[in-house]
């Protein structure tokens, strides 16, 4: 797939940036559970912060290709801050393109440079894979909603300004469900503690409590009862993103063990020399291409609105993730009782891509999606 | 006023390098190509000097194979405002890159030249200096900081010794040195813009320059590969082998 002279230099740039700026901290972050909110910030002044937001507020307008290039690149340097910034990313475009324009000038701006940072709260104790059953409530009362209930999983939960919240202004159905961009100095909303997490960890996760929070009318995107449309919108690109994060681990990971075999000597030669490692490296550098070409391939898809790309997304979320997993562990293995010490980033790697299988919709689900895809189709 | 800077397409600093076969020089097909690093410097101070209102515009000249183009938009979206890639397939060697970009400085008349001190792929540390005697200009080379005032360049040096300063008069040479500044990353809006910033085509001829070499490779190799040492038993074995063996004493 041949991408263009500025996708390249996106693809460049971000990767220069993530192997001097991430790659270096990237131990400490997740070992101290810093969210690095200055490095995501230099990453907002280069454009980072609205990636396929409208340029006229700030975004840098560009597309899912460019987007998935750009996270694969980052995720070189950090995997948990680029799928940060992915999540971020998603919250900010949801405002871009369905919030009222007073509302978007009020708050995009500040979202693309990162002065504000937003997150997405859609997952519910009892409302996992089962989203639209999800049962925070929103009960309109003159100009503002009066909103009760609790988000669970929230990265950036207590550390970011604005949550765009899915929540249920209407019936039990899916089309019972809004979307609100609820400011966290809302009256009645809180945190939970933080989560304590396998990885994931230079971004804070925790529950989002509401309960009488009182919420402006004019902070609903798009109209009462287009939350649950919203939100498998964004999952689309989403489920890209996270398949970029998981994508660019892999192959940071898989150059590592590349490096590792040429170094490493047992039995008095070179472990490149031997076959079962020879056939994991072509394994896993097949693997690799697959799931970028996938990748690619959804993303335009996604670019061009075709009718099959939710079912595209979803089989290159589930397929990437998958299989980045497993080239991780490889790389992991290759490297031996090395690969399981903290000296080395691999069991980072290993941990942080593991979620990228369970959120944004887990693998199974993504299962469902593309069987009930392929079942429409042939009604 | 205007500044000129020249930038060189090299092998990327992360590439290993790897020898061709037959030592005729190093491995560039399929080979990660970048600005070269000092180059990129030069670039930023032009940026600076540029957002300091010291300069008006900024043009970037390579010179080499069509792909330097993609080397001079990583120039144009880092913020300088147009291009001029001087096409050709051969080796130009730093006499005749010197030629050139005077060539190129007659049409545009800037009143300084920002060069990077060497490019990472030869080494040869002479563009700068010897462009310096083709103009009859002021040099201010291995620049670490630089101060304008009017009419002069205040430049403070990195040699052996330290740091040495010098007043130079415009027009000027200045090559920059590592620690001259950081450069900045070109930011995603502004590589887009950079597609729309123009590049000039031209060739050696269009400035009557004959660029065939002066100089013959005869061989590219690598460097030895570094053998273990040995542990020596006593003081009389070391003393024999620096003696006999290394020469040294």
């Amino acid at each position: 797939m041949k991408l263009s002279e500025e996708q390249i230099a996106f693809y460049d740039m971000a990767k220069d940036f993530a192997s001097k700026k991430m790659a270096p901290n990237a131990g400490r972050w997740d070992e101290e559970k810093i969210f690095p909110v200055d490095t995501l910030r230099e990453l907002a002044e280069l454009g980072f912060g609205g990636i396929y937001v409208n340029p006229d507020l700030g975004g840098s307008g560009l597309s899912r290709l460019d987007s998935s290039l750009i996270f694969e690149a980052l995720s070189h340097g950090c995997t948990s801050t680029a799928a940060f910034l992915s999540i971020h990313n998603m919250a900010n475009w949801m405002i871009d393109s369905f919030g009222s324009a007073e509302l978007k000038e009020s708050i995009v701006p500040d979202l693309c440079t990162m002065k504000k940072i937003a997150s997405y709260c859609l997952t519910e104790a009892g409302a996992g894979s089962d989203a639209g059953n999800l049962k925070t409530k929103a009960i309109k009362n003159g100009d503002y909603y009066i909103v009760n209930g609790t988000k669970s999983f929230i990265s950036g939960g207590g550390s970011s300004d604005v949550y765009v919240t899915m929540v249920r202004t209407g019936d039990k159905s899916s089309s019972g469900i809004s979307t609100l961009m609820i400011e966290k100095d809302s009256p009645g909303i809180s945190f939970g503690a933080q989560e304590k997490k396998m990885g994931w960890n230079s971004q804070p996760t925790a529950q989002v409590i509401f309960e009488d929070c009182k919420v402006p009318v004019k902070n609903l995107l798009g109209n009462e009862g287009d939350g649950f449309k919203i939100a498998m919108k964004g999952l689309d690109g989403g489920r890209l993103n996270i398949a970029a994060c998981s994508l660019g681990t892999a192959q940071s990971a898989f150059e590592r063990a590349v490096e590792y075999v040429g170094d490493r000597e047992q039995f008095g030669k070179k472990i490149q020399d031997f076959q079962s490692i020879q056939f994991k490296l072509a394994d896993m550098a097949t693997e690799l291409e697959a799931s970028r070409l996938m990748l690619r391939s959804a993303a335009i898809k996604v670019d061009e609105n075709t009718p099959d790309k939710t079912k595209c997304a979803a089989m290159a979320k589930r397929f990437v993730t998958d299989l980045s997993f497993k080239i991780v562990n490889e790389a992991l293995q290759i490297h031996g009782g090395y690969g399981y010490l903290k000296d080395y980033p691999l069991e980072r790697n290993l941990r942080d891509v593991r979620v990228h299988q369970i959120l944004e919709g887990t693998n199974e689900i993504m299962k469902v999606i593309i069987s009930r895809e392929i079942l429409k189709e042939n009604k | 006023m205007k500044v000129l800077v020249p930038i060189k397409r090299v092998v990327d600093y992360n590439v290993k390098i790897r020898v061709k076969s037959d030592n005729s020089g190093v491995e560039l097909s399929n080979i990660k190509m970048s600005m070269n690093p000092f180059d990129e410097i030069a670039v930023e101070e032009a940026i600076r000097l540029k957002e300091a209102g010291t300069v008006s515009e900024i043009i970037v000249i390579s010179i080499g194979p069509q792909q330097a183009q993609e080397t001079i938009r990583t120039a144009l979206a880092m913020g300088a405002d147009r291009g001029i890639l001087i096409k050709t397939d051969e080796l130009v060697e730093p006499l005749n890159v010197a030629k050139l970009i005077k060539g190129v400085s007659e049409e545009e008349n800037p009143e300084i030249i920002i060069l990077g001190k060497q490019a990472i792929d030869d080494d040869s540390n002479q563009t700068g200096q010897m462009l310096a005697a083709l103009l009859g200009w002021s040099q201010g080379t291995f620049a670490s900081e630089l101060k304008f005032s009017d009419g002069k360049i205040n430049v403070i040096r990195e040699i052996d010794g330290g740091l040495q300063t010098i007043d130079i008069k415009l027009p000027s040479i200045i090559t920059t040195d590592l620690r001259l500044n950081e450069p900045r990353y070109a930011s995603l809006p502004n590589i887009m813009k950079a597609k729309k910033k123009p590049i000039d085509e031209k060739s050696p001829e269009d400035y009557n320059i004959q660029i065939s070499p002066m100089l013959e490779i005869l061989k590219v190799s690598e460097p030895a590969q570094r053998e273990a040492g040995i542990k020596v038993e006593t003081v009389e074995e070391l003393v024999d082998k620096l003696k006999n063996e290394a020469g040294v004493i």
